[in-house]
């Protein structure tokens, strides 16, 4: 019977002594699928990969890895590889040797290994380094070597532990597609943790975003961008206005928020109390400004305001505009055109965003 | 280089080198042309140049091939590594579980490895001497659990129980330092790809502290050739070492040439071994680390 998931984790939770690092998550990650566990240093998703590694034993909860119990099983014994934080290579043995030490490990015959080993440092565009020692590699080339020495055994999850973190930003971006590009022929499961939001929107299928060893949503990237589930994942990831509210009423995912005076439409997943507060939160670009006299979208809400503050960005210029007293939202526009730079300090708009972007958040 | 800074040279090498050159490279030379000098009855040596001595210790004794010092040699060589060995067996897991406590204890078991250094080596041999005596602790012990009595004083067990005893710390503490240097993500790394205990044992822990395994041996070995105590007190003189020749040629039997020519013969032996090691040493650090 083919399992549905490829890595699933059953209400795992996982105590160090008195700290709880990982509070009752359930995750499904699909076969081939490139999924990323983001969230802040402590949130809990190293400890979630070492788990599914095998490196830590769950307090509570199972975990499955092709539909297989592996709870209790050994590193060794778990068909997963991983590609490790700060590399692990061993400084004794030569890239050649790093990579078929997992073949040697399984007991494979000595020509297949070497045929594996030279193709898989082609793959990584490293053929020249076998005979090199680690130490004699940029950080760049060992991140390579890293990968090659964990995908040459072709597991069934490769595990990826911030495995760019340690490049400067160049080599990171490019290594980001080149990592993406691999998996997509590999068709191996990636499991990718990062702190780093953009990355995790640049290479997932899925992300899943923890906080304080919970998993607070798991989506597509545009699903957790456009429709954050709760304030810390509309927070964590990009820009965000959060106006402080009341709900006024709240119908199939859809309510009417009172904003300092102003009356607001916004869709949220999370249960709503009629006249409890919440934060109705719009990202920065959602928000279009206008100009007195321009024709009303049907779609949009507008609400009238003067700028307080704009800054030129390049791209795209940052304004402030200042809704009512003590309330303010961010705006980005993109600088297409001369009209685009045509608002001005002072200045008398409104601003208008298409409803279904913003979001009633109450926690 | 400035006139100053040769002044500053010699005032910080000056002490050590001067150290060295008194107490180490002149007896050393001093032992060297002893060993081809002429006995003189009573001790020391008259000044005529005799290599008797060397062809003594080369020459075999009436039918036998190898003579009496080759057995007390090749018997010195023998229980250096027999102790190197078991102090390794002993000492390794202890290193290894000391490296991986927290910092803080860390430091408290290592004063506890150190601290038979604050009493005297005789002493704590004698002490030895009471423990395994024929009515000593042990064998009162054993009388009291109901086993037969072990006569174990004088015997080789005894020398070399005493032996280990002595050299653990030696062994121990350079194990320690190689096994805490040890990165622990290695072990993950290794088990990840599919090796089990023993073999990340082999392939990775123990080629990465060989560096420590090396000089704990060192440290461990050259001592042991040379032990006069031990065999003297726990093995009651009969099972003889290096020490134990030495002592007798410089005193009852007062051939201070021969005892010298042992030492020579020794050195060398010593010296080759630690430059073999070194030399191996350097190979691995080249390539590895």
């Amino acid at each position: 019977m083919a399992a549905t998931f490829d890595v699933e984790l059953r209400t795992v939770t996982k105590h160090f002594g008195s700290f709880t690092a990982v509070k009752d998550v359930s995750l499904g990650i699909r076969q081939g699928e490139f999924f990323s566990l983001l969230g802040p240093s402590g949130c809990g998703k190293t400890t979630n990969l070492r788990m599914i590694a095998g490196f830590e034993l769950p307090t509570s909860g199972s975990i499955l890895l092709g539909g297989k119990d592996v709870s209790q099983l050994p590193p060794f014994k778990r068909n997963v590889n991983t590609v490790f934080q700060n590399y692990a290579l061993f400084p004794h043995l030569s890239v050649s040797d790093n990579v078929a030490f997992g073949l040697e490990m399984k007991g494979i015959d000595k020509a297949e290994i070497a045929k594996r080993v030279k193709e898989t440092l082609e793959m990584v565009r490293l053929p020249d380094s076998g005979k090199k020692k680690p130490n004699q590699l940029s950080g760049g080339q060992r991140q390579r070597i890293a990968l090659a020495r964990a995908i040459v055994n072709r597991p069934q999850v490769l595990l990826l532990d911030e495995p760019l973190g340690a490049l400067d930003l160049k080599l990171r971006k490019a290594m980001q597609l080149e990592l993406k590009e691999l998996q997509r022929q590999l068709a191996i499961t990636f499991v990718f943790v990062t702190h780093d939001q953009e990355e995790a929107l640049v290479m997932s299928d899925r992300i899943g975003v923890m906080d304080h060893g919970v998993l607070r949503q798991v989506g597509t990237p545009a699903a957790i961008y456009d429709r954050p589930a709760d304030r810390f994942v509309a927070d964590f990831i990009g820009d965000t206005n959060f106006l402080p509210c009341r709900v006024v009423d709240h119908r199939n995912g859809t309510a009417h928020v009172q904003v300092a005076g102003l009356t607001m439409s916004a869709s949220s997943d999370q249960t709503l109390t009629d006249n409890s507060s919440a934060y109705l939160a719009i990202r920065p670009e959602k928000v279009q400004l206008y100009g007195p006299d321009t024709p009303h979208n049907p779609n949009e809400e507008r609400f009238a305001g003067v700028i307080v503050e704009t800054v030129f960005m390049g791209t795209d210029t940052r304004y402030v505009v200042e809704l009512a007293e003590d309330i303010q939202i961010v705006v980005r526009q993109q600088n297409r055109n001369i009209a685009s730079t045509r608002f001005a300090l002072g200045q008398t708009v409104d601003v208008g965003w298409e409803t279904v972007f913003a979001r009633v958040l109450v926690s | 280089m400035t006139q100053r800074r040769k002044a500053l040279l010699a005032f910080l090498l000056g002490p050590g080198a001067g150290w060295l050159l008194l107490f180490f490279l002149l007896p050393g030379a001093l032992v060297i042309v002893y060993s081809i000098l002429t006995r003189k009855d009573g001790g020391g040596v008259e000044w005529i140049v005799d290599f008797s001595s060397y062809v003594k210790l080369f020459s075999p004794t009436d039918g036998a091939v190898i003579n009496d010092f080759m057995v007390i040699f090749a018997r010195s060589l023998w229980w250096a590594a027999l102790t190197s060995f078991v102090c390794l067996l002993i000492g390794y897991p202890l290193a290894y579980f000391i490296a991986l406590q927290p910092a803080h204890v860390r430091s408290t078991y290592l004063f506890l490895v150190l601290i038979p250094f604050w009493t005297n080596f005789l002493v704590r041999t004698y002490a030895w001497k009471f423990i395994l005596n024929n009515n000593g602790l042990l064998n009162t012990l054993l009388q009291d659990w109901g086993f037969e009595r072990i006569a174990i004083i004088n015997t080789p067990t005894a020398v070399l129980i005493g032996l280990v005893y002595g050299s653990l710390p030696f062994m121990v503490l350079p194990l320690y330092a190689s096994i805490e240097k040890l990165d622990f993500d290695l072990v993950e790394a290794a088990q990840d790809l599919g090796a089990n205990y023993l073999s990340v044992f082999r392939r990775i822990i123990l080629p990465l502290t060989a560096p420590g395994i090396g000089a704990g041996i060192v440290l461990v070995f050259i001592p042991v050739t040379g032990q006069y105590i031990v065999p003297t007190i726990l093995g009651g003189g009969k099972v003889a070492m290096l020490g134990n020749l030495l002592a007798q040629q410089f005193g009852p039997a007062l051939n201070w040439p021969f005892g010298s020519a042992i030492s020579v013969i020794f050195m060398v032996l010593l010296m080759a071994a630690v430059v073999f090691y070194l030399r191996s040493e350097n190979r691995d650090g080249e390539a590895g680390l």
